[in-house]
């Protein structure tokens, strides 16, 4: 297959960027898509140009660190990590469109690269139950029901790429804090500290700059792992919750 | 010899662990904060160590180069942990998952470490648990377990096929709580450069900023590396693209003994290469080789699509692995099946474009108990296998090929995890300790979080107390600002090269020629062209490799390079390893040592020993000790699956 890519390049945070085009010759059906932007970025390197900076790491669609923005998609055309899209999914003479996740609270770094750090400081800010290592009860202790577990565990199953904020159109992060929230909030082991650690998340969230949800459910269609928006509902019941009760 | 003391404890087995933990001197709650410690790497054994030193009141300083420390590769880890809680009634122990995993190892490992790691396994779960980690339930509302390879028990707890990733997220929560009350200092996208040593203790670390370039110097009263496996060495592997052994291999060159660099497992069910563009390779699990059948075309069709073989006739087939091991057919261990797939493939029996697969086939699965209950077991890695082949497993046969997984090798440890430098220590993964000479299934993520919840903060505390915390020195010290020079030489030196090879075509090269003569297979003679062939590499990537860019700011190819350059060196003391043991043992097969059948030789009298390898100098060889293995509970067996 040729492609033609319209790649979006930055040289770093203060400089101001644009997109360029580049001939993708001879791709293979086969390779996934940043196995192509190897390609492209090796002959980049050979005829003297600084290749294409993108986050990738395990290539196998759990790290969460790929984080490219395709034809105007999260992770392009398929619901699933950009690691995992493949060029069959793509035509013959087809012409791609690359961008960074663009957010406010992801400051572009480097070309494709954004910031994501954003995410670190919410899950600081109360996305753990305060317990020491040793001296817990025995795994058994507390019996969790088979339909709670598997609810805690679709929630829990984020990867942190940020794709739901990047197809948000208010650049919220809402399916994001919802997601870690309703485990702890599903979870007995969560119920102690659950006002604080909502209200605390939900702070931090707004403090780093994201928007405010709108239900429009971008985020469920491009979220790479289907992490429902019944978590965002659940983070608003929890934080009203909290908010009447403290 | 006398360099290696394993500092094992006296006494029966089962009391090592206690006595040794009496023994060990302790530093008061109150000075704990007076003292510093460095973790590197935010695994499973990073982020839990590091979380449970900030617990107990030091205060650490932690290192990643991913941008958060949630994304290191524990978090790929799929099938489960396993630990001998017996919560199934069906004879498990200490002692029998101990004996499992010593006999899985094909007794290369220590008794004593492998001991400790059973009797702690069980304080992980209630851990796990406690943090929230959503682990699979029954019913009424117990854990759930499954079996894995290697046992007759049922002890392994999963949380779907992503164990890996909730127990990371677990420490992951740990980590944040203390990087939150300001007990650890988190430093993401900065990479571990050089190792500082000074009065033989270590003093702290060199480290990068992968976005500004900046190199920093970091003292601390203990290292701890907690970075991962090498199998990146072979450039196509499991590992993510960014795993390396950069940390461990400049600790090496500073003092630290490797042991058992040769041990690498080789994992049989991966989706094969399907071009010269081939960046990573994607493990399925092995819970497939359940229901689906091996096999290759009795003669050689190379080419052969999955359509072409699902239409062939049952006379045209071999299955391999059922026909040469009867009793145990699709499910010999995974040192034993892969290497049977490549001898085919060798033998130009392979299919599919590159002639580098066999067929895993599950149509009589399928006929035998319907689609549906197959969809059950296996969707999500059937899905997974069509989204990268774009086959569809139900209806023709997967395409499967080994690949490397794991890496048993790493820095030699006593039993407080301490290397031969004293202060620094190795857990998880980057350390040769507990698997032998091949790792069972689910034993990865409890070996990474028993060191880093449960052995090492006991360990080094006897450390810190024994030396005190005047006992640091300042990034001032000159043995700083030495290892710093170093390291801006380095870097320099590596954009100076300006030749026409990118990194990735080099270490594809050394991948090639590591996969070639130090992987599943290895004989004398090739191991002594391995050493040529590597050095050969080695001297084109100081002559003739390309960084574009420069140092101060993010630059991928000048990461890749430093890492391919310990890669290198790396892969030249697995030849020298592989070379030295000529007997077969676990992942390590040496064709010189092999039954008559055609199966492993283990040599028990010369071999039962743990090679570990002390650098001496650049291009100089490197001095083999050896620690010899004492058995004195287990009796060793030769292992025959027929």
């Amino acid at each position: 297959m040729n492609i033609t890519l319209k790649i979006w390049r930055q040289k770093n945070a203060q400089s101001k960027g644009g997109f360029k085009t580049y001939p993708a010759k001879d791709v293979s059906p086969d390779m996934s898509f940043l196995e192509m932007l190897d390609v492209l970025n090796s002959n980049l390197i050979k005829s003297g140009e600084e290749p294409v900076h993108f986050d990738h790491d395990c290539r196998e669609g759990i790290c969460g660190a790929c984080s490219l923005y395709i034809n105007g998609k999260p992770h392009g055309p398929l619901q699933t990590t950009t690691c995992q899209l493949h060029m069959r999914s793509f035509r013959d003479g087809d012409t791609i469109t690359i961008e960074p996740w663009r957010a406010r609270a992801f400051p572009v770094i480097k070309d494709l690269v954004v910031n994501r750090t954003a995410f670190d400081r919410i899950q600081r800010a109360g996305a753990f139950v305060s317990i020491n290592t040793g001296g817990v009860p025995d795994g058994n202790a507390i019996p969790i029901s088979k339909d709670i577990a598997e609810e805690a565990m679709d929630a829990a199953v984020c990867i942190g790429c940020g794709a739901c904020v990047a197809a948000c159109k208010n650049a919220s992060a809402m399916l994001f804090v919802g997601a870690k929230v309703s485990q702890f909030a599903l979870l007995p082991q969560g119920h102690p500290e659950k006002k604080a650690r909502v209200e605390n998340m939900v702070a931090q969230m707004d403090l780093e700059g994201f928007g405010a949800c709108t239900n429009t459910k971008a985020c469920e269609a491009e979220c790479p792992k289907s992490i429902k928006i019944t978590n965002i509902a659940r983070l608003n019941r929890e934080y009203y919750s909290a908010k009447v009760t403290s | 010899m006398e360099k290696l003391d394993s500092k094992i404890p006296e006494g029966p087995l089962a009391e090592k662990w206690t006595n040794h933990k009496f023994n060990l001197k302790l530093v008061n709650p109150a000075n704990k904060r007076k003292y510093e410690v460095i973790v590197v790497g935010t695994g499973l054994a990073g982020a839990s160590v590091a979380a449970s030193l900030a617990e107990l009141g030091y205060n650490v300083k932690s290192f990643c180069f991913q941008d958060s420390p949630r994304r290191a590769h524990s978090i790929a880890a799929q099938g489960g942990i396993n630990a001998s809680k017996n919560y199934q009634n069906d004879g498990d122990s200490t002692y029998r998952l101990f004996y499992d995993t010593i006999k899985g190892g094909d007794y290369r490992s220590r008794e004593a470490n492998v001991y400790r790691l059973a009797e702690v396994s069980g304080n992980i779960i209630d851990q796990c648990v406690a943090q929230g980690v959503p682990f699979a339930r029954e019913y009424g509302g117990n854990l759930a377990n499954r079996s894995f390879g290697g046992a007759q028990v049922s002890r392994t707890f999963y949380a779907r096929g992503q164990t890996g990733q909730q127990l990371l997220l677990g420490a992951y929560s740990a980590l944040n709580r203390q990087i939150a009350v300001g007990k650890v200092k988190m430093y993401s996208s900065t990479e571990m450069l050089d190792l500082v040593v000074s009065d033989g203790k270590a003093r702290g670390i060199i480290s990068r900023d992968l976005i500004t370039g900046k190199i920093e110097a970091h003292s601390a009263h203990a290292v701890l590396l907690c970075t991962g496996g090498y199998g990146n060495v072979f450039y196509l592997s499991t590992n993510a693209k960014g795993s390396n052994a950069t940390a461990i291999w400049r600790a090496h060159k500073k003092g630290a003994f490797f042991g058992n660099p040769c041990f690498t497992q080789i994992h049989p069910t991966c989706i094969p290469i399907s071009g010269s563009h081939q960046s990573k390779l994607t493990l399925m699990s092995e819970s497939l080789r359940n229901d689906g059948r091996v096999w290759v075309p009795k003669t050689g069709r190379k080419g052969l699509t999955a359509k072409e073989g699902s239409a062939m006739s049952e006379s045209d087939r071999d299955y391999f692995l059922e026909r040469k091991y009867p009793s145990f057919g699709n499910l010999v261990p995974r040192d034993v099946a892969s290497r049977n797939s490549k001898m085919l493939c060798d033998e130009g029996k392979g299919v599919g474009t590159s002639g580098l697969a066999v067929f895993l086939d599950f149509a009589d699965a399928i006929k035998r108990v319907g689609k549906s209950n197959i969809e059950a077991k296996y969707g999500n890695l059937f899905d997974m296998y069509a989204q990268i082949t774009g086959d569809n497993p139900y209806e023709v046969p997967m395409m499967i090929y080994p690949a490397v997984h794991y890496t048993m090798g790493g820095l030699w440890v006593d039993y407080n995890l301490m290397t031969t430098v004293p202060g620094l220590y190795a857990l998880g993964e980057a350390n040769f300790s507990d698997h032998g000479a091949n790792r069972l299934g689910a034993s990865a993520l409890m070996q990474g979080l028993a060191d880093g919840y449960f052995v090492l903060p006991y360990t080094i505390g006897d450390y810190l107390a024994t030396i005190g915390w005047d006992d640091k020195v300042g990034t001032d010290h000159p043995a700083f600002n030495e290892a710093m020079a170093g390291v801006n030489d380095r870097i320099e030196k590596l954009l100076s090269i300006k030749g026409d090879k990118t990194v990735d075509d080099l270490h594809r090269q050394l991948g090639l020629a590591m996969w070639e003569y130090c992987g599943m297979s290895r004989n004398e003679a090739g191991l002594i062209k391995a050493k040529q062939v590597i050095s050969d590499i080695k001297s084109e990537f100081w002559n003739n490799l390309k960084v574009p860019g420069s140092e101060k700011e993010l630059n991928q190819e000048l990461e890749k390079a430093g890492r391919v350059a310990d890669f290198i060196e790396l892969g030249q003391l697995m030849v020298e390893d592989a070379l030295d043991r000529s007997e077969s043992c676990g992942g390590h097969f040496r064709e010189e040592s092999q039954t008559p059948e055609g199966e492993a030789l283990r040599k028990d009298v010369e071999f039962a020993f743990v090679s570990s390898w002390e650098f001496k100098g650049e291009n100089k060889i490197q001095e083999l000790h050896k620690e010899k293995l004492h058995f004195e509970n287990v009796k060793l067996t030769q292992r025959s699956y027929k």
